[in-house]
């Protein structure tokens, strides 16, 4: 079964803080099971994009958004609980942020959430998520311990695996190396390889070798402006179709 | 060479000296630090020498004259008793925590009820009105609260219940929980306040809904803190006098329902200190009263205090 429709569509995305823009007119197509990688200096409305897409905007008071957001078909603002979006849309944040919960919690929260009750469900849920995010074997026997205690490579994989709970269909994941060591990048990003098999994955990014390495498209943003989004040896090559692109990538930005 | 052997010499001694100069500080630094000191040890040299007061005023009585089980097990409270004073105190005992346990009742869920509501789920004008609004209703004397307690849930509580008498524990719990309500808002939202953003992004971005998130994540999350608004609450509620002594109907006995009449701890020791002869038993066993309210609060402190700590160790 071929679906060729995007799962992601931004149509016209314009965010602003406040009255301060943060995203100007930005429309791109997310395929299914591609890794989309988007990068851009700071402050150039990447985590702002992601933030759209399961709509945890909300969450900020002093935002606006106009234009629309549809996964899977459907436009995001049409679900009217939101809760009901975000299950299907797993997300990582910068830092690991372990709930105040053991490990096993921590998994088994989501699934909780969504109203799983039965143990052996979240048993299973459990041991395939922490399994998936290459963790596992590390904490098989600290199920029980505080999230927090692990350590910070670990607990980053923690949240990948929480993102996993629900058996998204999307991954987003925000700067998710900046708290890791190199090794524990690498093991993630084997991690998300896998992953991509079956869900389709959007992962912002300040690393540019890493989006190289990662993604199947690249897309770069600049000051709330999409500058372009294309397949990687385009971006990565000469024949990018903005010279700004070309410059980033190869670090002359500036 | 010698070039470095000039420096050498000279990066040897000046760190010492800075950090000599570092840990001495200047004079103003160390007076100011020995004030902060002093205002720190102070409120402990408060605590203990108000116990020591009330303590000392009621020692003669309590170690020569005291039958310290009739005491705390007798609700005969006779003290002005021509033939045969009594000095039993379970039925103030009785009065002050049914008066307090439904104040609680009361004052508990309301109070967290609207610190969640001011906390997470209201935002901008909402959110700084309804904290003004309740930082007045803190401000309110508690003498208007007994008051209200005389002259409009007494004539409300006898119209609904059809009760002989409007001041009774039902009237004085209301009055009192109402009155507790500030306090567990105003330190139960910044409990809630004090967890991270990031936990609630994490929990929201999980799927799990806004209330999901508080009764999950955030409770736990501020449970010591949360506690301790209910605990001053109900230190607040156990020491108040003034309103319990207006609305509670001042009858010393054991409340068989919550439209019984009661008295309490602190409304015996304010209604009859004034009338007794400094240094007598009545005035010596009243301030005995007063040590086992400062016991009772102790214990709740300390109940609280081992409560939290046995958790978050856990």
């Amino acid at each position: 079964m071929v679906n060729a429709s995007p799962m992601i569509e931004v149509e016209e995305l314009s965010v602003s803080y406040a009255g301060k823009p943060a995203l100007d007119q930005v429309t791109l197509d997310v395929r299914r099971n591609e890794i989309l990688a988007v990068i851009g200096p700071a402050n150039s409305g990447k985590t702002t994009l992601l933030n759209c897409i399961n709509r945890m905007i909300e969450t900020i008071p002093a935002a606006s958004v106009s234009g629309t957001v549809k996964v899977d078909g459907h436009d995001v603002a049409e679900y009217r609980d939101p809760s009901m979006l975000r299950r299907r849309i797993g997300m990582v944040f910068p830092l690991p942020v372990g709930l105040p919960m053991t490990v096993y919690e921590n998994v088994a929260f989501a699934p909780r959430m969504a109203g799983e009750r039965d143990r052996t469900v979240l048993d299973e849920s459990v041991e395939r998520c922490l399994k998936q995010s290459a963790l596992w074997d590390e904490v098989k026997d600290r199920l029980d311990d505080l999230g927090t205690r692990l350590s910070g490579g670990q607990q980053q994989r923690l949240t990948i695996a929480r993102a996993l709970s629900l058996n998204p269909e999307i991954l987003c994941l925000d700067e998710f190396s900046i708290a890791v060591d190199p090794v524990t990048t690498m093991k993630i990003e084997e991690v998300l390889k896998e992953l991509n098999k079956d869900m389709t994955i959007v992962m912002v990014t300040n690393l540019v070798l890493q989006a190289k390495r990662m993604a199947d498209r690249t897309a770069l943003l600049l000051n709330g402006k999409l500058v372009e989004v294309g397949d990687n040896e385009v971006i990565f090559s000469r024949q990018a179709a903005d010279a700004r692109t070309f410059q980033y990538v190869q670090g002359l930005f500036g | 060479m010698t070039a470095k052997q000039d420096v050498n010499p000279q990066q040897a001694t000046s760190p010492p000296d800075d950090e000599r100069k570092a840990r001495a500080g200047s004079p103003l630094e160390r007076v100011i630090e020995l004030a902060i000191k002093a205002s720190g040890f102070s409120a402990i040299l408060f605590v203990f020498a108000i116990f020591f007061f009330v303590f000392s005023t009621a020692s003669e009585f309590i170690f020569e004259k005291l039958d310290f089980v009739e005491f705390l097990t007798s609700p005969e409270w006779y003290p002005t008793s021509l033939s045969n004073k009594r000095y039993g105190t379970l039925a103030l005992l009785a009065g002050t925590v049914s008066v307090t346990g439904l104040a609680m009742l009361i004052a508990v869920p309301l109070g967290l009820g609207s610190a969640l509501f001011i906390s997470e789920f209201t935002s901008g004008s909402m959110k700084e009105g309804l904290k003004i609004v309740i930082e007045l209703l803190a401000a309110i004397p508690s003498v208007v609260w007994g008051f209200i307690g005389l002259a409009v849930m007494n004539p409300l509580i006898i119209e609904v219940f059809d009760a002989p008498i409007g001041l009774n524990v039902l009237n004085g719990g209301i009055i009192l929980g109402l009155m507790s309500v500030p306090i567990i808002v105003s330190i139960g939202e910044d409990a809630l306040k004090a967890v991270p953003d990031s936990y609630r992004e994490a929990s929201l971005a999980l799927g799990a809904t806004r209330w999901q998130t508080a009764r999950q994540v955030l409770f736990p999350a501020a449970r010591s803190g949360l506690l301790a608004a209910v605990l001053l609450g109900v230190g607040r509620a156990i020491g108040e006098t003034m309103a319990v002594l207006m609305a509670t109907g001042h009858a010393v006995q054991i409340p068989g329902s919550p439209l019984d009449s009661v008295r309490t701890l602190t409304a015996t020791i304010a209604a009859e200190l004034g009338e007794t002869a400094a240094g007598s038993d009545h005035y010596q066993a009243l301030f005995a009263v007063g040590v086992l309210l400062f016991l009772l609060t102790f214990g709740v402190n300390l109940a609280a205090d081992l409560i939290v700590r046995g958790r978050s160790s856990r």
